[in-house]
């Protein structure tokens, strides 16, 4: 059968892999030999799914959107992650590997954030489970997420700052994983993202996976049937994308859209929207697609809303993109911020600007009024009040 | 394969002194020069780095000259260019050193078949994994006579150096301890016993040591069970203190 799932070595057809220096070897390989041991133990699933149900405030509900339904003419639920501890969908993944962590007898994390979403996941897990915390955040991510840096040292995180390269996110990724070449035996690295090299994306993708299972039983009380005719989320690196595609991948009769972030526009030469702008390449130990220049630099990408602020792409949504098996829109900032006010006004939900650009897509793609159509509602939008704020002068 | 000159050196009874430079720094066009200096002063063997965005095995010092070669104006084809006589003046093995992305947009067989033409004798990739080489690129590198150095580290298990040193053709490249390069200075007792662990194990090929040397002194260690070392940090270090014109004097205080 085709799937679009990792196979044993860790490729979505040709996307994927490990290229990485014989210096982070050892490290991805103990992940490599154990993490899909690990998830099936009877004790590791219980504990996770513990934690999933009381600390972070699972199953979040799937939400039929009424007036936004009637406005599309269309039957749009959501998937409720803003919900979830500490607002978004990222926690789904670092509950998921600090559990890992600990089973691997690992006594230090590492992290990479970029807006401080996954920065605040981890040092959040890390609090809880009593372990050392480091998260590598961009010189300039810190000056321009002061919220999220102040709320990852209150939690009891060290903020590194990454001060080589662009001083963003991709620079903190670098950054972290110098960290564990140095610290090879201690050390787990927590990735944010379908990122990296294998067995991350895989691993990742597990752990973000509850979302598309709770949705099968959801939809099913509410509308008799397990699959919707479409799964939507904005994608970045595509954690949150993974988890509400995963148990739909290779069902060909649920269509998967995947909204990427153009920024000031995909020709602007201020963009994020990697399908349409990268060449295959590797970034952070994955052949994927990735924005860089003829020669293989990689380019700093643009878009309004930090968490989309990736040059690369999760090697899956390469595959899904490249195979067709995947829509790809890319929405501006300006038609994020537009949607985000409307879903605000038509629903009293304000998302975080990731979010928006999922709900900016009714203008590029039609649906029937019959059709049911998930969007994941990935991330709520307090951290983003400044931005929308200066935006719409408020 | 062929034999080349990275072969010939290896069977000089000497122990090896090995130089990094990331090329294009600290001047876009000093990559002759440098070479030059470095074989008129006995260096054994030069690793041109070729610069990449995000070099990420490496330390502050090489990220630095890295960034400011990228901005000087370096790439690729350029380094080709610069490189294209080298061999009228220059006999001792030349190995290109960087991140495999910048090699694959270049087309690795045109990027090989560009070496060749030159003269480069070996390619350090460390992103670029053994399995891979071995599936995709190996026919390619051997069609062109190169040589593909793999690296090992303290941590490497003994498995995997034996399947490394079947890959090799050529020498090893020893990282002395976990580390971006030009993180730790000097060797205790750790990487003593990582070395004399590695001396035993009767591998085919020679070992050069990388990481960790800076002078006379931890060149003496590094090599007292290897064939060589590398350096590459502190002559980074040397050139942004002292400029291009005192590179005598930086390889004199090694050996």
């Amino acid at each position: 059968m085709k799937t679009y799932h990792a196979d044993e070595r860790g490729y979505y057809g040709e996307f994927g892999g490990a290229f990485i220096p014989e210096m982070l070897y050892p490290n991805c390989e103990e992940l490599r030999q154990n993490y899909l041991r690990v998830m099936a133990e009877p004790s590791f699933q219980e504990e996770f799914r513990q934690l999933l149900k009381d600390y972070v405030g699972r199953p979040t509900p799937l939400y039929f959107a009424e007036r936004l339904s009637e406005k599309y003419k269309t039957k749009i639920y959501l998937k409720r992650e803003d919900l979830c501890h500490t607002g978004a969908h990222k926690v789904n993944n670092t509950i998921g590997q600090i559990l890992m962590a600990k089973k691997l007898g690992k006594n230090r994390i590492i992290a990479e954030t970029g807006a401080g979403q996954h920065g605040v996941a981890t040092a959040t897990v890390c609090a809880l489970m009593g372990i050392e915390c480091v998260v590598y955040m961009g010189e300039i991510d810190i000056a321009r997420q002061a919220p999220n840096v102040a709320r990852m040292k209150m939690l009891g995180a060290e903020v590194r700052p990454a001060l080589s390269g662009s001083r963003t996110l991709k620079d903190a990724t670098n950054e972290a994983i110098r960290d564990w070449i140095n610290n090879p035996v201690d050390t787990h690295y927590i990735i944010g993202s379908v990122v990296g090299p294998h067995p991350y994306p895989d691993m990742v993708a597990r752990f973000q996976s509850v979302i598309s299972e709770e949705i099968k039983w959801q939809l099913k009380e509410k509308e008799g049937r397990e699959n919707p005719d479409y799964v939507v989320a904005c994608v970045g690196g595509g954690s949150n994308a993974a988890g509400i595609y995963y148990h739909y991948l290779d069902n060909p009769e649920v269509g998967i859209v995947a909204v990427e972030a153009a920024g000031k526009g995909v020709k602007s030469g201020e963009s994020a929207a990697t399908s349409a702008l990268g060449k295959v390449g590797i970034i952070h130990g994955s052949k994927t697609l990735l924005m860089q220049t003829d020669d293989g630099q990689i380019t700093e990408p643009y878009s309004i809303s930090a968490g989309l602020d990736y040059p690369g792409v999760g090697p899956m949504h390469a595959h899904l993109f490249k195979s067709g098996r995947g829509e790809f829109i890319s929405i501006t900032d300006d038609e994020a911020m537009t949607a985000g006010l409307e879903i605000s006004q038509l629903e009293g939900i304000i998302p975080a600007i990731e979010t928006s650009h999922a709900f900016a897509i009714f203008d590029y793609k039609k649906f029937e009024p019959s059709d049911i159509v998930v969007i994941n509602l990935s991330g709520r939008g307090d951290k983003d009040l400044q931005t929308y704020i200066d935006y719409f002068k408020l | 394969m062929k034999q080349n000159r990275i072969h010939q050196k290896l069977q000089e009874n000497k122990k090896l002194l090995s130089i990094y430079f990331t090329s294009g720094y600290p001047n876009l066009n000093d990559t002759i020069k440098i070479i030059e200096d470095l074989e008129k002063n006995g260096v054994d063997m030069i690793e041109i780095g070729l610069p990449f965005s995000d070099p990420l095995a490496d330390g502050p010092t090489i990220q630095e000259s890295s960034t400011a070669a990228l901005k000087n104006g370096m790439h690729t084809e350029l380094l080709f260019e610069q490189l294209k006589d080298i061999r009228k003046t220059v006999s001792i093995p030349l190995i290109l050193m960087g991140y495999f992305n910048p090699m694959l947009q270049y087309g690795v067989e045109a990027f090989c078949k560009k070496c060749q033409e030159i003269g480069i004798d070996g390619i350090i990739m460390p992103d670029l994994p053994l399995d891979v080489y071995q599936e995709e690129y190996q026919h390619i590198y051997e069609d062109y006579g190169l040589t593909n150095v793999f690296l090992i580290t303290p941590q490497t298990s003994e498995k995997r150096i034996r399947a490394i040193d079947n890959a090799s053709n050529g020498f090893i490249y020893m990282v002395s301890s976990a580390s971006t390069t030009g993180a730790k200075e000097g060797f205790g007792e750790e990487q003593k016993a990582y070395f004399n662990r590695i001396a035993q194990m009767g591998l085919k090929n020679p070992q050069i040591v990388g990481f960790g040397i800076s002078n006379a002194h931890t060149f003496q260690q590094a090599t007292e069970k290897s064939k060589g070392a590398i350096i590459g940090s502190a002559f980074i270090k040397h050139l942004t203190q002292n400029g291009v014109d005192s590179i005598a004097h930086f390889v004199r205080q090694i050996r």
